[in-house]
């Protein structure tokens, strides 16, 4: 008899559970064990906010607004101030860049992929791509550091400052360690998120849409650019949202190529000088950080950081489930 | 239509220009591996791998990622599991829905936000002290959404009759899940933890403020630990050339350990799973 051994658990037993009479059963048991369990996320979310809130309440009391709006970052005891505008406005500049360069990037293999790579080469190449995303940040970073960081030094940054150094964006001399590089590095980064969801998006679209533009005429390209990309738009806005999560949360590679600046030196008046992210800031300095209050700012740039990327992926949630709703499932 | 040929000619002017995007996409990866390889690999030597620091070694490096690796899957994967047999077997309700959107959005969490959490719980409140298992805890705070969520995903692709056939011969709904759903989910199990491992095997941003690093073998699970990510980013802002090819060599061996499970797995799973 094998089941003799779970027998005591299947027998319904009575017991008085805050007042009422419930069976305990082993069905009653797994149920409640899992459904304890599951609740591990609310309460990974409880301890980030906990921690994060009471972290950063020291210094948020005594700076107010100014730890928001303010430019300068000194730790010097008695001369305290932190303000954390140059890393928000940093990490958006980043994210806009990797935007700028990455979304044309993988529309093109996404689109390249479904639509015209022969049968043959789409699941390979299609995993050369995905693997992108399997390489640890840290590895991207020591790539770009020794060797990515002196090709665009080499053939965008000096040429581009050397014939159009006069406009404001481009000025200063280029070092190679600055907003541009760790936007491209970003850019790299976030074309497997953005190619695979929109290489979902682009699959879902019903093929009766595309026989029907072939059938008056339409060249392939005609019908990829009018028909399919403009069925599938809201997907691919909601996979482009979800790549700029990517991109703001991003932090070992960003931080071994911003070049590490501080104060009001790190506000993003060149795309060619050196910057700080939120997230790169907390990745070189906490460590650093000698006393209470400094730890607490950067506990609060993490959660500045949090509250924007947070609005970032859920507004992208919210979105894509709204479109899925509308649209009957495009994407799943 | 006399603009015809125009037309063919943009139609020829994307095809090129898409296959150009793929192929700008690839040149970063295969220079990644290219130079890991040929920078790493002359560093590659039984004294490299098993030596201290002090002896131009990385072993406390390996020691400590392995050591992460197992703990967090100890602590992780059992959890991760779980939550994912509640959301997939018994998920039809607004409790469940809620840990599900949850889950989502814990999964896009900024990693370093992840470190500065386990910095305050761990290192902070309860230890006191930089240690191997505040690291651990961080990677499964990364590592617990992703595989309850590859978990459910996997559950959901058992047929309903498999459930049902089980049932219909007396065996109560745990016994159903243990026995019979999860084995059935089993390949679908194994691909998305090792995918989920080989992501948090390369993560370091959590690792800064959690395991902070050490010239040592490991010293206990309070002590701080090395690691392979963190080895690779001190060793590249270092000025000397034997370190930064000593960060190589590390990077080589972290770039074998992540992409051989990727490749691995894929190969195995053969387009089963989608992501």
């Amino acid at each position: 008899m094998q089941s003799h051994r779970w027998k005591t658990l299947n027998h319904p037993t009575s017991s008085k559970f805050f007042g009422t009479k419930i069976k305990v059963t082993g069905d009653f048991l797994f149920k409640n064990l899992v459904a304890i369990v599951a609740a591990s996320a609310l309460v990974i979310l409880f301890i980030t906010a906990y921690v994060l809130s009471t972290g950063s309440a020291p210094v948020v009391e005594r700076f107010g607004s100014g730890f928001f709006f303010g430019t300068a970052w000194n730790p010097v005891e008695g001369r305290e101030i932190f303000g954390a505008f140059p890393y928000v406005l940093g990490t958006l500049v980043t994210s806009g860049i990797a935007l700028f360069i990455g979304v044309p990037l993988s529309l093109g293999i996404a689109i390249f992929l479904v639509e015209m790579a022969p049968k043959a080469l789409r699941v390979p190449v299609g995993y050369l791509v995905e693997l992108l995303a399997a390489v640890p940040s840290v590895i991207y970073g020591l790539w770009g550091l020794f060797v990515f960081r002196f090709w665009l030094l080499n053939y965008v940054e000096i040429p581009i400052s050397t014939y159009f150094g006069w406009i404001p964006i481009f000025s200063g001399t280029p070092f190679g360690l600055d907003l541009f590089t760790a936007g491209c590095i970003l850019a790299i980064m976030i074309i497997p998120t953005v190619a695979s969801i929109s290489k979902e998006v682009i699959s879902a679209v019903p093929n009766s849409i595309r026989e029907g533009a072939y059938s008056i005429g339409a060249t392939k390209w005609e019908v990829i650019r009018h028909w399919v990309l403009s069925y599938g738009r809201s997907g691919i806005f909601g996979a482009v949202i979800l790549g700029l999560g990517r991109a703001v949360g991003e932090t070992m590679a960003v931080a071994m190529l911003i070049g590490n600046a501080t104060g009001p030196a790190a506000m993003p008046t060149s795309l060619f000088k050196p910057g700080q992210t939120m997230a790169s800031l907390i990745a070189n300095g906490f460590l650093e950080a000698t006393s209470k209050l400094e730890v607490s700012a950067y506990v609060g740039v993490g959660l500045i950081l949090l509250l924007l990327s947070l609005m970032i992926n859920v507004g992208a949630h919210f979105l894509v489930t709204r479109i899925f709703k509308v649209k009957g499932g495009i994407v799943e | 239509m006399s603009n015809y040929g125009f037309r063919k000619f943009l139609n020829r002017l994307f095809f090129v220009l898409c296959a150009a995007c793929i192929v700008i996409a690839v040149i970063p990866l295969l220079s990644i591996i290219w130079e890991v390889i040929v920078r790493g690999a002359p560093q590659l030597s039984l004294n490299f791998l098993a030596a201290t620091n002090s002896g131009g070694g990385i072993g406390p490096a390996i020691q400590g990622t392995l050591i992460l690796i197992g703990l967090t899957s100890l602590i992780g994967v059992p959890v991760g599991i779980l939550s994912g047999v509640y959301l997939s077997e018994f998920g039809n309700n607004q409790y469940a829905q809620t840990m599900r959107s949850i889950n989502d959005i814990l999964t896009e969490f900024p990693s370093i936000v992840v470190g500065i959490t386990a910095y305050g719980v761990i290192v902070i409140a309860i230890i006191g002290s930089y240690s191997a298992v505040a690291g651990a805890i961080a990677l499964s705070f990364i590592l617990i959404p992703i595989v309850a969520r590859t978990t459910e995903e996997s559950l959901k692709l058992v047929p309903n009759s498999v459930r049902e056939a089980s049932l219909a011969l007396g065996a109560h709904k745990w016994r159903t899940t243990l026995s019979v759903v999860l084995p059935s989910a089993k390949s679908g199990l194994v691909t998305g933890t090792l995918l989920a491992v080989a992501r948090i095997a390369g993560e370091t941003a959590p690792l800064i403020m959690t395991i902070l690093g050490n010239r040592y073998f490991f010293q206990g699970l309070n002590q701080p630990m090395a690691a392979l990510p963190l080895e690779i980013w001190r060793d590249s802002l270092q000025p000397q050339a034997s370190l930064q090819a000593q960060g190589w060599g590390a990077a080589l061996i972290l770039i074998l350990i992540v992409l051989s499970l990727n490749i691995l797995v894929r190969l195995a799973s053969k387009g089963r799973m989608r992501k």
